[in-house]
């Protein structure tokens, strides 16, 4: 018996596996999580993998929570130890009381684990190398075998495992047959020799409803098919791939002409960065809606083409699937590190609207949102994913769509317009919103053309440096850029239960560990009234919201608080008013984190909230 | 550098093409380019061949990168919309508008630092994509807009106005292009009209990528003695392959040119290049022949010129991806949407 109590959890604990990249362990380990979905209990996995292809560890790590918190929780409950490289570091990130799973086909010295812990050891290379003769079947079985194993130890029903591999394996019958098979291998084993359940259970819930199980990728990738994208230029760069990668699947699938075969799209996998986001540009200015997908290196590359598209007034929507910086920085890290590199990417005075989903639904309707945002504004639009949301499953509510629902293609002058009369000059102003009409290539034999350029010129497009001409376009840019404030999705505030002088701005992906720390703080006794930034530029309800509170905690994922920086910079505030409340080291931010960065600011302040309610 | 509109008088007698379209109508703002500059003999030679071919002005899209050669397309087809993008990325901005129209004409007008120095990735990409334009270099050797740099395809040994000489060797834009797969591939000379007004009808006749290289004097910095991008080097040195005429809706007139030196090309829209050969052994359907042939004069020192390659059956970008014949760029919600009922079989998938 370990010296400590086993910890003793009904569908609330976290699990890890620590593989070997390359040994087909993902699809068991991703089962696993869908397995515990299936008992109605909601799970946030998160990959963990380091920037290598083959041999080097990876980690996948699911969070079971009856709760629904689907942020990182910091700290392992189970941890299954399938890599010798990392043994030492695995088995002590596991909590005091927790287990440890392991293949114990060969005997570990004691030292090699630890007193506080329990210790659970499955023979499964002995079980595989009986079972099964050729290398690659040992090795892909025996992650379904221990996935048989740890359904006994947790308590789960094998049923619903086996409904799964089904699914997965529909059509394939001797591949089903066969990892059925070896799920029960696993399965009996652990049932015969171990005592089985342990203290962390899975038991029957309610808790999922309808909800959904979803990369933020695949999510937005899907909100660029129903938004009517039709060219999609990209270069691969982690973590941002998949979205293209995915926007070509769901495109094959559902984009082509039913009568020809042929397809409403066109996907061309640039060169690099910057042909990329010039093929975007090139279409857009022609009419078509466009979208390329990267990274933060990838945006470096892209800043002279996202200049032209916002002295030019070309639209474009950009992807970016934050990683962790600068440079290589951490390629398969997670952060919210490019908010500044973006607001104001390119030489000049720029802003660009931002947008920053906090999960797969919102990285869905925000993306499909993007591609009328960057019609109806003329400008780029960067959707601001980052690695947490973009390459990993989340539970979120349904994909929605209105049928009614046309695309807002802006103001676009068409033949009959011009026919009719209407003035056209490319940046004129006629409605005052700072947004100017535009007329496709090809529209008409003798009106409406114009030159686009990067360089200065007048309402009318012609090329002139003349400085009151300069400066009246660049200030119809920010008068544009104001009318994009109500254009573009709002914060959404969230106020405690007792009235507070103090509040919370957070976003994106931070979001679903930020719900949770508000738990955390008020346990603490801490109040704090919530605002979740949606967009960049921000809305007036930001304005108020600082100054309706004396601190206000801004929580990001990068090291210099870009987000407070930036509001700081667009609200002219005293910087001392809001309190940065930073995590950066790549890993996602968590719950505990966040209770303690702003629970201990709160103490220094001295704030007693509760007992001055009680009193 | 001021903006100048042309008057808009037109003489009434001045002739009209099929569409009834005078040269007038093909032009563009007047030139502020250097006087004598080769720049603007080829902007005569496009508004020449887009007026011969009776192209409707405003369905050319005409697409540069920065530089002088890239400002160009503000000096023809004033009714077409031009885009000067940014330097060297023409190509890139190109392929994204054919992508979005590809019932457009996509003329691509480019210098030589542009398109070999920092968009050399750009230029390759697009020709080994294939996409359907008319991708012309204005070829002067020097960065005339920064005022005098050598540009990559400056030869070797050649030297500059201030005397210094170049020791980097030279890329020649033609030599890629073939390797590369364009199906369109031609070198000629601002200062020959007669061979580059053809050259160019042809290339937008071309479906696919059509790449001309037009050695293009700079007149400020580039017409010297050592330099080999001279008005006088360019003539001493030019051997012309062939010759060519467009004939396009009408019978070709093969009697206008000697017998068993005439050879016909029939591209893929009906368009007939009549190609009356000054090299009788030069065989422009042999991409093999035009690489080892080109190779063989450089080291002679000459530069070849005329339609140095064409595959009359090219297939462009647009086919590759197998996309619809509707321009992408009028697709609507209800073409591309799949709709609600299939986003709730997508959500129930994903349970
Ligand atoms: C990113 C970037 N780098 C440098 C420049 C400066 N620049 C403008 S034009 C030019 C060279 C033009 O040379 P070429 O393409 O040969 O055209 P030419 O002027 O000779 O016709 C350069 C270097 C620029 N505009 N953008
Ligand atoms: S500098 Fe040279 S390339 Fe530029 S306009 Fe003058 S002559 Fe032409």
């Amino acid at each position: 018996m370990p010296d400590k109590k086993p910890i003793s959890s009904v569908n609330d604990f976290v699990v890890r596996f620590a593989n070997v990249n390359g040994s087909g362990s993902a699809s068991a380990n991703e089962m696993f999580a869908r397995a515990i979905l299936r008992h109605g209990v909601p799970v946030s996995p998160r990959n963990i993998f380091p920037s290598n292809i083959q041999g080097l560890p990876t980690w996948y790590e699911v969070r079971v929570t009856e709760d629904g918190h689907l942020g990182a929780r910091g700290g392992v409950d189970l941890m299954v130890a399938m890599n010798p490289q990392t043994w030492d570091k695995d088995v002590a990130g596991i909590e005091p009381g927790g287990y440890l799973f392991y293949d114990s086909t060969k005997p570990m010295p004691s030292t090699k684990f630890r007193d506080d812990i329990t210790v659970i050891g499955v023979p499964l290379t002995a079980i595989t190398n009986s079972t099964y003769t050729d290398p690659r079947q040992r090795q892909l079985f025996k992650n379904i075998i221990y996935l048989g194993s740890l359904s006994a130890l947790l308590d789960m029903d094998p049923k619903l495992i086996e409904q799964l591999i089904g699914e997965q394996y529909k059509g394939k019958e001797k591949l089903l047959s066969s990892n059925v098979h070896a799920l029960h291998l696993g399965r009996d084993w652990a049932l015969q020799n171990l005592k089985c359940p342990i203290g962390l259970r899975v038991k029957k819930s309610d808790k999922v409803g309808d909800r959904i199980f979803i990369e933020g990728n695949s999510a937005a990738a899907l909100g660029a098919v129903y938004g009517g994208a039709t060219v999609c230029a990209w270069y691969p760069i982690t973590p941002s791939s998949s979205v293209a990668e995915a926007f070509t699947a769901h495109c094959k699938k559902y984009r082509h002409d039913p009568e020809t075969g042929k397809a409403k799209y066109a996907i061309v996998q640039g060169e690099d960065e910057l042909a990329s986001i010039g093929i975007v540009i090139g279409a857009s200015w022609n009419g078509a809606r466009a979208f390329t997908a990267t990274s933060g290196p990838g945006i470096s590359l892209m800043t002279e083409f996202i200049g032209l598209s916002y002295f030019a007034e070309i639209p474009a929507v950009i992807m970016n699937i934050q990683r962790a910086g600068p440079s290589t920085g951490m390629p398969t890290r997670t952060q919210q590190c490019d908010i500044i590199a973006c607001a104001y990417a390119s030489h000049g005075d720029t802003k660009h609207v931002l947008l920053f989903p906090e999960d797969p639904a919102e990285a869905f309707e925000f993306a499909a949102a993007a591609f009328d945002l960057a019609e109806r504004l003329q400008t780029t639009i960067f959707l601001m994913l980052d690695l947490d949301i973009g390459m990993n499953h989340r539970l979120c509510r349904p994909l929605k769509w209105d049928d009614a629902r046309q695309y807002d293609r802006g103001k676009v002058m068409t033949e009959e317009m011009l026919e009719e009369g209407r003035d056209f000059g490319r940046y004129l102003d006629v409605d005052g919103d700072g947004i100017p009409y535009r007329t496709y290539p090809g529209t008409h034999p003798t009106k409406g053309s114009y030159f686009t350029r990067g360089t200065s010129r007048d309402r009318y497009a012609r090329y002139s440096e003349e400085g009151p001409v300069y400066a009246d376009n660049m200030q119809r840019l920010v008068r544009k850029f104001e009318t994009a404030q109500d254009l573009v999705p709002r914060p959404l505030q969230a106020n405690a239960e007792r009235p507070t002088k103090y509040g919370v701005i957070y976003f994106g992906s931070t979001s679903p560990a930020m719900d949770e720390a508000i738990g955390l703080l008020e346990a603490r006794g801490h109040q704090l009234d919530r605002l979740r930034i949606r967009a960049f530029p921000f809305h007036s309800s930001v304005a108020s919201f600082l100054a309706e509170h004396d601190f206000v905690y801004v929580v990001e994922q990068n090291r210099d608080s870009q987000l407070r920086q930036l509001i700081v910079n667009e609200n002219g505030i005293d910087p001392v008013r809001l309190v940065p409340i930073v995590h950066y080291d790549g890993t996602p931010i968590t719950a505990r984190f966040i209770a303690k960065a702003i629970g201990d600011h709160q103490d220094h302040l001295k704030v007693t909230p509760l007992r001055k309610a009680v009193s | 550098m001021t903006y100048i509109a042309k008057p808009k008088f037109h003489h009434p007698g001045l002739k009209k093409n099929e569409l009834g379209y005078t040269h007038r109508d093909y032009e563009g703002k007047i030139s502020t380019l250097c006087a004598g500059c080769g720049h603007d003999s080829i902007t005569a030679s496009i508004i020449e061949a887009c007026y011969e071919l009776s192209i409707e002005p405003h369905r050319v899209a005409k697409i540069s990168g920065i530089g002088c050669s890239s400002k160009t397309p503000d000096y023809f087809l004033g009714n077409s919309h031009g885009f000067n993008s940014v330097h060297g990325r023409m190509p890139s901005v190109l392929t994204g508008a054919n992508l979005a129209n590809r019932d457009l004409i996509y003329l691509g007008v480019s210098g030589d630092g542009d398109s070999a120095s920092i968009g050399f990735g750009q230029f390759a990409h697009s020709i080994r994509r294939g996409v359907n334009m008319t991708y012309i270099v204005e070829n002067n050797g020097v960065y005339g807009l920064t005022k005098g740099q050598f540009s990559a395809t400056a030869d070797r040994g050649s030297k500059s106005k201030k005397g210094v000489t170049n020791t980097d060797n030279a890329i020649d834009l033609v030599a890629i292009a073939l390797q590369l797969g364009a199906t369109f591939v031609a070198r000629s000379f601002s200062g020959d009209k007669a061979q580059l007004v053809p050259l160019i009808a042809a290339a937008i006749r071309h479906k696919g990528a059509s790449f001309i290289d037009v050695i293009s004097p700079c007149i400020a910095f580039n017409n010297h003695a050592g330099s080999t991008k001279s008005f006088d080097y360019v003539r001493e040195h030019n051997d012309a392959v062939n010759r060519l005429d467009v004939l396009v809706g009408r019978d070709p007139i093969a009697v206008d040119y000697a017998p068993g030196t005439v050879q016909m090309v029939e591209q893929h829209d009906g368009s007939k290049i009549a190609l009356r050969k000054i090299d009788a052994d030069y065989d422009p359907h042999d991409r093999l022949g035009a690489q080892t042939f080109l190779a063989r004069h450089a080291a002679k020192g000459q530069i070849v010129t005329g339609l140095l390659y064409v595959d009359p059956d090219a297939e462009d970008l647009h086919e590759h991806l197998n996309t619809v014949e509707t321009p992408l760029n009028t697709l609507e919600a209800d073409d591309l949407c799949p709709g609600s009922a299939v986003l709730d079989k997508i959500n129930a998938s994903l349970r």
